[in-house]
């Protein structure tokens, strides 16, 4: 009698104390982000900030750039989400519903390339963008972002189960291949494009090794690569890198919250890979 | 007409295959045969002083020390964070499905979100919560009578410290993967174990694990594919350091090529790295093949 009613107690303690752990760091960046310079280095540390202030923020983003970067990072993710989630929409698609000579083969080829790590190919991708001139530029950030192997799969997965019958009788009343993708195939994909889309603007937000070797002129940082760079500097201003932290960290959030569940689906059509 | 219609359905898919033929396809071939060549500041400046050398970079490497001691902070980071992430996601997923808990949705959300946070940045909050100082892991330590660590400082605790943080910003994916699976477990294969008179631990042992393998052997594969990646971690936490103990290989391919421009020398890392992801996933493939068989 007494083990079944300690069972529940235990159950719910345990997941809560979890939930906590997990989110503590988290909660501990924005409490430290609204303290005063070195409040948070006393003796013992405060868990909560004596006297609230935005000080911290209006520091970065007046001497730190962190405006700026802001700014590239969500610039550099949306145009990267717009244009893979279009490029690899029409791949999916065609890779599922379209005829063509060596479809399959195509197909086969690029999933037996999944298993390549990205970072095999960084070395000659960044001397091919130096001879293009893109190194140190935000197109060199983006360029090898606008499609990918994972997104098309996911694409082509789903539009497997599209309705033949549908695009089949549009064809027979004349409409051409672009106009059918238009008007029939493309708002049936949506569900699986949010979900896509998701992904691409989280992956790009979060990206830091590509733009990391690609950038070297601060004035063209995103918010991961500014943030690496300050916390060499300002190693012992923790109020101001947490500050920095929190402008990093709560927009990816904020989008997950809302989307969660096109995030969450995403994740169980095969681990999260760009 | 009808050549013209295959036309415009190899059209369709084009654009990506070009992004991934120039920007993936060609870099990885090329890579390879960087990796044969001595390419350095001086090539960057003009091919002229570009030289094939053969394997020679390969064979320099495996007679470096930094690559021995990467490989072994590598393997370290992944032979005890792989399965120290998959316990938790088990763990987690596990108390979420259980039909005891509450508020669920929340509980949930609060486990997966730092899943989606930026590594730099809660690499940067972690700097500070394991400060020997002034962090609060090291206050809660004294609190309880233990002595403090200097958890990022001390060549001995920078890995557990960097195995530790992955761990808790990655368990919550496959949390999610695990609870879907736990999802397809037949109830009443409990209803008729409990019938039987087997307790919580006996009921997980005989029949959620034996249900879960697959997943689990999927989830393992793909952590440790990423796992071998590790890069951000330390080039935020500890630089490397101390004493060289979280230098990772990828690590080292980054400082090889672009801080010290041995883009020869750092494409063989690059494909040593490879070979070794291919060859430890291939082999958990045939082990776990052997142990269903």
């Amino acid at each position: 009698m007494k083990t079944l009613k300690l069972k529940p107690v235990l159950v719910n303690a345990a997941l809560a104390g979890a939930a906590l752990l997990a989110i503590f760091p988290l909660l501990w960046m924005l409490s430290v982000s609204f303290m005063h310079n070195g409040e948070a280095s006393n003796y013992p540390p405060p868990l909560l900030p004596s006297a609230p202030s935005l000080d911290r923020y209006r520091e970065l983003l007046k001497s730190g750039g962190f405006g700026r970067a802001f700014l590239v990072s969500l610039s550099l993710a949306t145009i990267s989400t717009l244009v893979s989630t279009l490029l690899n929409a029409l791949a999916g698609y065609g890779f599922a519903k379209l005829r063509f000579r060596g479809r399959d083969t195509l197909f086969a080829l690029l999933l037996g390339a999944l298993v390549i790590p990205g970072q095999v190919g960084m070395l000659p991708l960044f001397l091919m963008l130096k001879q293009m001139g893109l190194v140190n530029t935000w197109a060199g950030v983006l360029v090898p972002s606008m499609a990918s192997i994972f997104g098309i799969f996911l694409v082509r997965q789903y539009a497997m189960g599209l309705p033949g019958e549908l695009i089949e009788a549009a064809r027979i009343d004349g409409a051409g291949e672009w106009r059918i993708f238009q008007a029939i195939v493309l708002p049936l994909l949506t569900p699986v494009l949010v979900t896509l889309g998701v992904l691409s603007f989280l992956g790009s937000w979060n990206d830091f090794m590509w733009p990391l070797i690609v950038l070297t002129d601060g004035n063209l940082y995103t918010l991961p690569v500014a943030l690496a760079a300050l916390s060499r500097e300002h190693v012992q201003d923790v109020e101001l890198m947490m500050a920095g932290a929190v402008i990093t960290v709560l927009p990816v959030l904020a989008l997950f919250l809302a989307l969660q569940r096109y995030y969450m689906q995403g994740l169980l059509m095969g681990g999260v890979k760009q | 007409m009808i050549r013209r219609e295959k036309l415009t359905q190899m059209a369709f898919v084009l654009p990506a295959l070009i992004v991934i033929g120039l920007f993936f396809a060609v870099p990885v071939l090329l890579g390879l045969l960087l990796s044969l060549t001595d390419f350095d500041l001086y090539a960057l400046v003009s091919l002229k002083n570009l030289r094939f050398v053969g394997l020679a970079n390969y064979i320099d490497l495996v007679q470096q020390p930094i690559f021995w001691k990467a490989l072994g902070n590598t393997a370290y980071f992944v032979v005890l964070g792989v399965p120290l992430s998959i316990g938790l996601s088990l763990g987690a997923a596990v108390l979420l499905q259980s039909p005891l808990a509450h508020l669920k949705p929340l509980m949930r959300t609060a486990l997966f979100a730092p899943v989606v946070t930026t590594l730099v940045a809660v690499a940067v909050i972690w700097r500070y919560l394991f400060h020997t100082r002034y962090g609060l892991v090291n206050e809660a330590l004294q609190s309880i009578g233990l002595n403090p660590i200097d958890w990022l400082g001390d060549p001995h605790w920078s890995m557990p410290t960097i195995i530790l943080f992955a761990a808790w910003k990655n368990f919550g994916g496959n949390m999610i993967i695990f609870m879907a699976a736990l999802q397809a477990v037949p109830t009443d294969l409990y209803e008729a174990a409990r019938l039987d008179g087997a307790k919580t631990w006996a009921q997980f042992r005989h029949i959620t694990l034996p249900a879960l393998a697959p997943t689990t052997l999927m989830v393992g594969i793909l952590t440790t594919a990423g796992y071998f990646q590790l890069f951000a971690e330390p080039y935020v936490m500890t630089q490397g350091g101390p004493l060289q103990s979280t230098v990772s290989v990828l690590y080292l391919m980054y400082e090889q090529g672009f801080r010290w421009w041995n883009l020869g020398a750092a494409s063989a890392v690059a494909f040593l790295l490879f070979g070794l992801i291919v060859l430890v996933t291939r082999g958990l493939m045939k082990v776990a093949n052997r142990g269903a068989a």
